[in-house]
């Protein structure tokens, strides 16, 4: 350094060269892209079947499917719902069903992975105080990060696309569910666990028999939670050439187009509405329904109900 | 007690349970320095729960604890099936050293030979009644078939037939206590642990429940560790009983015993409020007869009431409001003593009436 060092500006003339560090990591990405290439051409292959698999259901049926799960999985209310927010979706514009398809894609590709994830780590964590200890800063970080920080190295390692869109979203999106998985499994009765374990249960059969079974209502409020991040994501992602509604947002910010932004805006929030809508009432536990068990109730209810009838 | 030879079904030996970080060196120090507890708190911060602990359980016997809150007693029951360990000490079902098996024989030893009854109940939410019930058989793989029948069974031993597919926050808490007491019969265990199965319970619904607990308990014979903090209960269930506090076990005994001969005011003062009528014996307060003679003379028996030794004082009573004369004891046709209506009301009491021939002569 050239400069004296300063005792009251000591930051000044320190210079640990974080900025070049992080510039050799991108490096090192860039040079071993051949390794990177077949996992991203895995996921993409993954992304783009489920995309064709929704766009290649017409809008009617898929409307209608979309509906009779939410009857299915939170009433008949929710089911009326999710029917209006989906016809206004589709008159938005001519092809504003076709790009919420395609933002669906990215939003199961990223809730899936962020499921594999997250539900193995959050349950590791409902375990252990210590990988809880040790897991907590990193959701911080992944939460309170903006996500132009991440956005560029991601796009040196991976290139743009909806890989990177994916990834981008996961981060974004992972924490809720790893903290409410935890959450779930540490709010379970000890003395029910210990129950368990009093007549003869394996750790296995406890998590599986007892633990995440009482503690499903929480980690799929985390899962709500999560699909709605990755949602939000959707805007960021096109900056990194995800196509889908979410480009629609970016593109009327380019071009002042208010037409634009409001078609790809409703379009989002139309599409929150009925995925948080079905998320939630999964997460209802089964004593606000009664008891029932679910094929007791909603459309499959009704048709069983017919069958044993006739 | 009784000298029949008898085979122990549970063995504790000098049990420790101290609770903390520093519990391995509190041990070491309690074994070296004959520490106290409250030694023990202020110099390792550690909690004493259970204190040199010996006892064993026979085959068929009801075995219960009583203290109070707080005095170890769930900490103590614990240990039988391990799911804590000790800090010494060990316990042997049936000869096996449970604190040296494998977690594999662990496991299958829960299933099979131990059933539990717990202080919350801790029935599973997400279970039905029926499945509940069939837990612990669930976990070894029974197959569904049998799982039901057997579910079943249990489910109706306890009454509760027609609840099988109902929640257990369905029911009442009475009713829950029942699952959980047909949780813990369903897979025919040797061994039954309590911990204060029936203390949250109204007195009436408790009553009711004990009276169920014994008529299963005696169709089944099972070696039972009965967990209480009411000396009642503990009376109306026990064979033997041992008074705990602050981890140390006060004194086992036949319930008479206890009543009759507190070893420490603690259990004295416990006792003290007991009623004697259905607890003590004849044998116990009679005055032997020659004893009686010396004091009065020779005297004509042959209008006198006569019960046995073993009779409680409950049936003196009947015997005494129908006649002036005291009651001859006596066994197998030979005169054995004499209770006088003094030493009857005495006995009631609870005070043994020692000084009598003085008394009675003043
Ligand atoms: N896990 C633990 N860690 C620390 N101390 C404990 C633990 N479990 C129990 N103790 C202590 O051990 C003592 C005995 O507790 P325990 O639960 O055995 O009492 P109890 O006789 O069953 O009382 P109650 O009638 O209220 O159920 C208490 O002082 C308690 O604070
Ligand atoms: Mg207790």
């Amino acid at each position: 350094m050239d400069k004296t060092f300063d005792w009251l500006n000591p930051f000044a003339s320190i210079d640990l060269g974080i900025g070049k560090w992080a510039d050799g990591i991108k490096g090192w990405a860039m040079s071993n892209r051949s390794v990177i290439q077949p996992l991203k051409n895995f996921f993409e292959g993954v992304i783009v079947r489920i995309e064709s698999a929704l766009q290649a259901v017409p809008p009617v049926i898929m409307l209608l499917l979309l509906v009779l799960i939410a009857w299915q999985a939170a009433g008949r209310r929710v089911a009326i719902l999710v029917f209006c927010c989906l016809v206004i979706l589709g008159l938005l514009a001519p092809d504003a069903w076709s790009l919420a398809m395609t933002t669906l894609a990215i939003v199961i590709a990223s809730v899936l992975l962020c499921v594999i994830i997250g539900l193995p780590l959050g349950i590791l964590a409902g375990k252990s105080d210590r990988f809880e200890a040790g897991v907590r800063p990193v959701l911080d970080t992944m939460q309170t990060i903006p996500a132009f920080v991440y956005l560029v190295p991601v796009v040196m390692m991976i290139g743009i696309g909806n890989v990177s869109g994916v990834i981008v979203t996961i981060i974004f999106a992972l924490p809720p569910l790893v903290r409410l998985t935890s959450l779930g499994i540490r709010g379970v009765s000890p003395a029910v666990v210990e129950a368990a374990r009093a007549f003869g249960a394996t750790p296995r059969q406890i998590l599986f028999k007892v633990e995440l079974p009482l503690a499903t209502p929480t980690i799929l409020a985390g899962l709500n939670q999560t699909i709605m991040l990755s949602l939000s994501m959707v805007v960021i992602a096109s900056m990194i050439s995800v196509k889908g509604l979410g480009n629609e947002v970016l593109r009327a910010m380019g071009r002042l187009d208010a037409g634009k932004a409001i078609v790809g805006g409703l379009g989002i929030v139309m599409l929150a509405i009925v995925l948080d809508r079905i998320t939630q009432g999964l997460g209802r536990s089964g004593r606000e329904r009664g008891h029932r068990h679910w094929w007791e109730s909603g459309p499959v209810g009704l048709v069983t109900a017919l069958i044993k009838r006739n | 007690m009784t000298k029949s030879p008898r085979e122990d079904v549970i063995r504790c030996e000098g049990i420790w349970k101290i609770f903390g970080d520093k519990s391995r060196q509190a041990m070491d120090a309690v074994r070296s320095e004959g520490l106290s507890k409250k030694e023990i708190r202020d110099r390792f911060d550690c909690v004493v729960g259970v204190q040199d602990a010996t006892f064993s359980v026979g085959r068929g016997e009801i075995f219960c604890i009583m203290g109070l809150s707080g005095s170890g007693k769930s900490t103590l029951i614990r240990h039988i099936n391990r799911l804590i360990e000790p800090t010494a000490g060990s316990v042997i079902i049936e000869g096996q050293n449970v604190n040296a098996m494998n977690a594999r024989d662990l496991r299958a030893m829960r299933a099979e030979r131990i059933g539990m009854v717990f202080q919350s109940m801790a029935l599973m939410p997400h279970r039905t009644v029926r499945e509940n019930v069939a837990f612990s058989l669930e976990v070894r793989g029974v197959p569904e078939e049998k799982r039901r029948r057997v579910a079943d069974q249990a489910i109706e031993a306890v009454d509760l037939t027609g609840w099988e597919k109902r929640y257990p926050d369905e029911l009442s808490g009475g009713m829950q206590q029942r699952v959980g007491l047909a949780r813990a019969i369903a897979a025919d265990p040797t061994i039954l642990l309590m911990d204060e199965p029936f203390s949250a319970l109204d007195p009436l619904i408790r009553k009711q429940l004990q009276t169920t607990f014994m008529k299963l308990s005696a169709e089944l014979h099972k070696t039972t560790i009965f967990i209480t903090h009411d000396l009642d209960e503990a009376i109306r269930i026990g064979d033997r009983i041992a008074i705990m506090k602050d981890g140390v076990l006060v004194q086992i005994g036949t319930p008479e015993q206890i009543v009759t001969e507190p070893a420490d005011d603690y259990v004295a003062e416990f006792v003290a409020g007991i009623s004697k009528l259905d607890l003590v014996t004849a044998g116990r307060i009679m005055q032997p007869l020659a004893q009686y003679a010396q004091a009065k003379g020779p005297q004509d028996t042959a209008a006198w009431p006569v019960a046995a030794p073993g009779d409680k004082l409950d049936t003196l009573v009947d015997l005494a409001v129908g006649t002036d004369h005291p009651i001859l004891i006596a066994e197998a046709g030979v005169p054995l003593g004499v209770v006088t209506k003094r030493a009857l009301l005495r006995g009631i009491q609870g005070r043994e009436d020692s000084n009598q021939p003085q008394a009675e002569a003043v």
